[in-house]
This record gives C-alpha cells, sequence and structure tokens, in this order.
C-alpha cells in the first residue's frame, strides 16, 4: 500500500450539537498538492481545524499523521509532527513585527534546517525590507506572505493553506502559486483550499469537491481540469 | 501646604510603582488566560509576610524579597497546573476556583503569623533621609529606593517581553493563543509560566510595599481592588496603559487620603465610573 502522509478516514466533525463533517476520507501523499474546493460554509476551514485539533472543532474518526493518529492529541502536538498552517483571513499577531513572527516559532530548531527566517526572506524580498514593521502594518500581499513563512519556519512536512488568494490582487495570487510549486517540487505536500478555481486547477495533483461537510467529487488533477462543467454544477458557477 | 503637596506627589509616585508591579503580572495573566485571577491580592499579602519572616532569619532584605517572590511563584504555579486548568473555559468556576484560594490563603496567613499588622524592617543602609535637590526637601532614603527598584523591575518586564523568546511568545499568546499553539508550541505550559511569573511579581511586591506600608488582614483585598483599579483604567492587556492606570490610582489614592481620607475610596472609583462610561476598554484597552 502507499504511504500516505496524511490520511483522514470516516472524519466526522461538530461544533457543539452541530454536525458539520460527515464522513470524509481525504488523503494527502508527500510531495503531492491537494486541492480542496466548495462553495462558502460547506466545510473547508472545518476540515483544515480538524486536522490540528483547533476548538471548538471536535472530531471523531481516524486522522493518521506521518503513521502516528492524531485524533487524541494536542494542537501544538500534531503541529510539532509537522503540520504547518497557514489560516483564512491570515491571522497574524497584530502586537508582533514581522521579524518575531518568525523568531520565535523557530527558536528551538537546528540552524540546518531548510527554513529559516533568512531562507523566507529570500524567498520573498520584500518581507525584509519590513522586518521591524508590526505584523498589521503590512499590505494584503506582504502579510498572506509574512502568513507562509511564519507556517514555513516550522519546517512543515505538510503545509495547510486555507484560502491564500482571497483579496489579493491578481500579480500576489500568481506569486503564491509559484511559490507553491517551488514548495511541492522540493517534496512538501501541501493541502490547499481554494474558492479560486483558476489557481485551484493550476495546481491540484488531485482535487475534492465539499458540499455540505461531504465529499461530492474527488478526481485527479487533470480530470480536474478536463470536467470543466461536472466541477461548475458543484461550484453555483 | 505645599509640603504636603510634594509629599503626596512622592508618596503617589511610590504606590504607583508598587502598583505597577502587582497590575502587570494580573494583567498579563487575564490577557492570556481570560481569568481574573483573585488570588492575586493574598499572594502579595503571603508573599509579604514570607518576606518577613525569611528577613527575620537571613537579615538580608534582597533574600527576603526572592524568597516572598519565589514562593508565591510556585504557588500560583500549583494553582494553574492543578486547579485552575481543570476548570478552564469555565469563568464561573475559574473565578469561584480563585476566590476560595483567596481565602484559603487569608486564613493561612491568620493562622501562621497572627492578626496583628506588621511591618518589614527598612534595611539599614537605606535608614534615614536625603535631601531632595531644588526643592531641599528630606524624604526616606528607602522610599526612594522602593521608586527606583519598581522602575528597575518595569524596564525589566519591559525588556523581556520585547526581547525575549519566551516574551514575544507571550505576546503572541495574548493576540491569539491558538495561533500559537498552531505554530507547534505548547501553550498550555506558556500558561502556567506566565502564571508563576505573576504570583512572583505579585510576592516580591508584597515585600516591598510590606516595607512602606503595614502588612495585615484585609491589606490583600485592599491591594487586589487597587490593582483591579489600575488594570480597569489602563485598559487590559496594554503595559504602557498599565504605568498611565497606576500613576492616576496612585496618585488619587495618595492625594484622597492625605486631604480627604473619609472618602479616599470614593475618590478612586471616580476616575473609574468616568472613565468607563466614555472608553468601557480603558485608557488604552484594545476594543472587543
Ligand atoms: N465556530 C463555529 N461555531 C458554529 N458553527 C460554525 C463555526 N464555524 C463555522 N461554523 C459553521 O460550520 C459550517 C462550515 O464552516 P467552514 O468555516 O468550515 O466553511 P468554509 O467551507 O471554510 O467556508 P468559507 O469558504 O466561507 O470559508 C458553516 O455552516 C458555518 O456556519
Ligand atoms: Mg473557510
Amino acid at each position: 500500500m502507499t504511504e500516505f502522509l496524511l490520511n483522514i478516514c470516516h472524519l466526522d466533525a461538530y461544533y457543539g450539537k452541530s454536525h458539520i463533517l460527515q464522513g470524509i476520507d481525504l488523503q494527502v501523499r508527500s510531495g503531492e498538492l491537494v486541492v480542496v474546493v466548495g462553495r462558502n460554509g460547506m466545510g473547508k476551514t472545518t476540515l483544515l481545524r480538524s486536522v490540528l485539533g483547533l476548538s471548538p472543532v471536535q472530531r471523531r474518526g481516524e486522522i493518521v499523521f506521518n503513521g502516528l493518529e492524531t485524533v487524541k492529541k494536542l494542537t501544538h502536538e500534531i503541529a510539532s509532527m509537522g503540520v504547518g498552517y497557514v489560516p483564512q483571513g491570515r491571522l497574524l499577531f497584530p502586537s508582533l513585527t514581522v521579524d518575531e513572527h518568525m523568531q520565535f516559532v523557530c527558536r528551538n530548531k537546528k540552524k540546518e534546517s531548510r527554513w529559516t527566517p533568512e531562507e523566507v526572506y529570500n524567498l520573498f524580498p520584500e518581507l525584509r525590507q519590513r522586518a521591524r514593521v508590526n505584523g498589521g502594518r503590512l499590505s494584503g500581499g506582504e502579510q498572506q506572505m509574512l502568513a507562509i513563512g511564519r507556517a514555513l519556519v516550522t519546517n512543515p512536512l505538510l503545509l495547510m493553506m486555507d484560502e491564500p488568494s482571497e483579496g489579493l490582487a491578481q500579480i500576489v495570487i500568481k506569486r503564491v502559486e509559484q511559490v507553491c510549486r517551488h514548495l511541492v517540487s522540493e517534496g512538501m505536500a501541501i493541502l490547499l483550499v481554494e474558492q479560486n478555481l483558476e489557481m485551484a486547477q493550476g495546481l491540484a495533483d488531485r482535487a475534492f469537491i465539499f458540499y455540505n461537510g461531504r465529499i461530492a467529487y474527488e478526481a485527479p488533477g487533470d480530470t480536474f481540469r478536463r470536467e470543466r462543467e461536472k466541477v461548475g454544477s458543484f461550484l453555483g458557477i | 501646604m505645599s509640603l504636603i503637596l510634594l509629599m503626596s506627589i512622592l508618596n503617589g509616585l511610590t504606590l504607583a510603582a508598587l502598583l505597577f508591579i502587582t497590575a502587570s503580572g494580573l494583567t498579563l495573566s487575564f490577557s492570556l488566560m481570560r481569568v481574573v485571577n483573585l488570588t492575586h491580592g493574598a499572594f502579595y499579602l503571603a508573599g509579604g509576610f514570607v518576606g518577613l519572616s525569611v528577613l527575620k532569619a537571613t537579615e538580608s532584605w534582597i533574600i527576603a524579597g526572592l524568597a516572598g517572590g519565589l514562593c508565591m511563584a510556585a504557588l500560583a504555579l500549583f494553582e494553574e497546573r492543578f486547579l485552575l486548568r481543570w476548570a478552564r473555559g469555565n469563568d464561573l468556576i475559574e473565578t469561584l476556583v480563585s476566590l476560595s484560594i483567596a481565602i484559603i490563603i487569608g486564613d493561612l496567613i491568620l493562622v501562621i503569623w497572627g492578626g496583628y499588622p506588621k511591618t518589614i524592617a527598612i534595611p539599614q543602609a537605606l535608614g534615614g533621609a536625603i535631601k531632595i535637590p531644588i526643592i531641599n526637601l528630606p524624604y526616606p532614603l528607602y522610599r526612594i529606593f522602593m521608586l527606583g527598584l519598581a522602575i528597575v523591575i518595569i524596564g525589566g518586564l519591559w525588556l523581556f517581553l520585547k526581547k525575549t523568546n519566551f516574551g514575544i511568545t507571550i505576546r503572541a499568546g495574548v493576540d491569539n493563543f491558538q495561533m500559537v499553539s498552531a505554530l507547534g508550541i505548547n501553550v498550555r505550559r506558556l500558561f502556567t509560566s506566565v502564571f508563576g511569573l505573576s504570583g512572583f511579581l505579585a510576592g516580591m511586591a508584597g515585600v516591598i510595599g510590606g516595607t512602606f506600608m503595614m502588612l495585615g488582614i484585609g491589606e490583600d483585598w485592599r491591594i487586589l481592588t487597587l490593582t483591579l483599579i489600575v488594570i480597569i483604567v489602563g485598559g487590559m492587556g496594554s503595559l504602557g496603559g498599565t504605568i498611565v492606570g497606576a500613576l492616576i490610582t496612585g496618585l488619587i489614592y495618595s492625594f484622597a487620603t492625605a486631604f480627604i481620607p473619609e472618602f479616599s475610596l470614593f475618590v478612586l472609583f471616580l476616575p473609574v465610573a468616568i472613565i468607563l462610561s466614555i472608553r468601557p476598554q480603558g485608557l488604552f484597552g484594545k476594543e472587543v
């Protein structure tokens, strides 16, 4: 059997009594870019929060990451197993400078790690000039770069990104797309939640469409790119 | 007349410095964990009494101050790790737990150190008075020392929060502790250590305060009240706001006790009422 980096089986997720995700089966292999699309409120963010066990999501089912069952683990334990998170809306820390965002995260990491703040600045040179600026003062594009950088310095095996293109100009979206390709070419796995269909189709090795907390469609990237009408019908386009 | 005025200002500044130390710990733990730790006043008083006993045994004021702080840090670590963590997320239970521990500590103080008010002896090197230049007034040397010590602690705390990784992590946690945990950082341990730090500051403040004021039953609740006023005036979670809040509270309290002692508490709550009606989040607090 192929080893999955992330293997989600029969996942149910709840907010209190409301049953949001129902029987989700989803896998990500090492070095693979998996895309999740779906309309607003279909449960995409809930999926990513479930993987990390972020409250108030309650989850039931199996989530195996890198060979270890994680449903009973705490958020910080799962994150340190190698799950990086770029949340929807970026969620930067308003009282921290750009530098501080990355400095405190990578404190315990070894010098020879692939991703250091220095390497993030090489990837996003515009951040270097803003190193001493507070996170809240950045432009939308810079904020997204910092959110990605902050996740990278944890040196994750899997990077989960939640709608990174939201509210960004077309050129910046292209930048993010390039960065995703680059990371995957280096062997990182990416689980990308996107509403921007063009970007999703451009990047997907495999795609899932969420509909009301269930997987309504699953296909390899090429099929996903070809079946425009079927895909459009799930997304209401 | 102008003599009383100047004395009131100096006394107000010393009290403000003391209140800053107690309030900074309380506001840190509140903004991180959203629990108002009502045990804080008891940490102050118990820390002071521990310092009193240690001073008798060692005759070193510095060791007494550290001992008061460290004992209360240990107590605070215990409270967070074994009692509050278990109640996390339930505000009512958390508040009741911290209230109960405050009452228990208060009773234990009564048993161990008795009901008579006591004062920590002024370190010998700091006896006597110095003439304050320009205005040419004598002022007790140890009070100047307390003021200086408090300013050093303020500076140290500031550097700690700005420059160390631990401090940066605390600030990030105040902004969004879930996001901090999603970066692989153990926020439970962060909570416990900040609680311990807060207990340390309260206990050490007790030794400082016990040297220029009384240590006695009821002092725990008086300091807690003043500390809460500082935080409400300055705004939760802002160190700059805590400094301003401590200055306002310390000066008003000192002037009120000098000129209209019967009304000192009333006069204190007046600015609180005014500020809350204009800026409910406090002068420097973030809007919620
Ligand atoms: N904290 C919460 N408590 C209760 N219900 C929630 C909570 N967060 C989200 N929901 C509900 O869960 C469902 C799924 O939300 P989710 O955020 O996962 O959707 P999404 O697919 O990410 O949508 P979007 O594209 O708008 O980000 C929605 O119906 C939403 O109303
Ligand atoms: Mg979402």
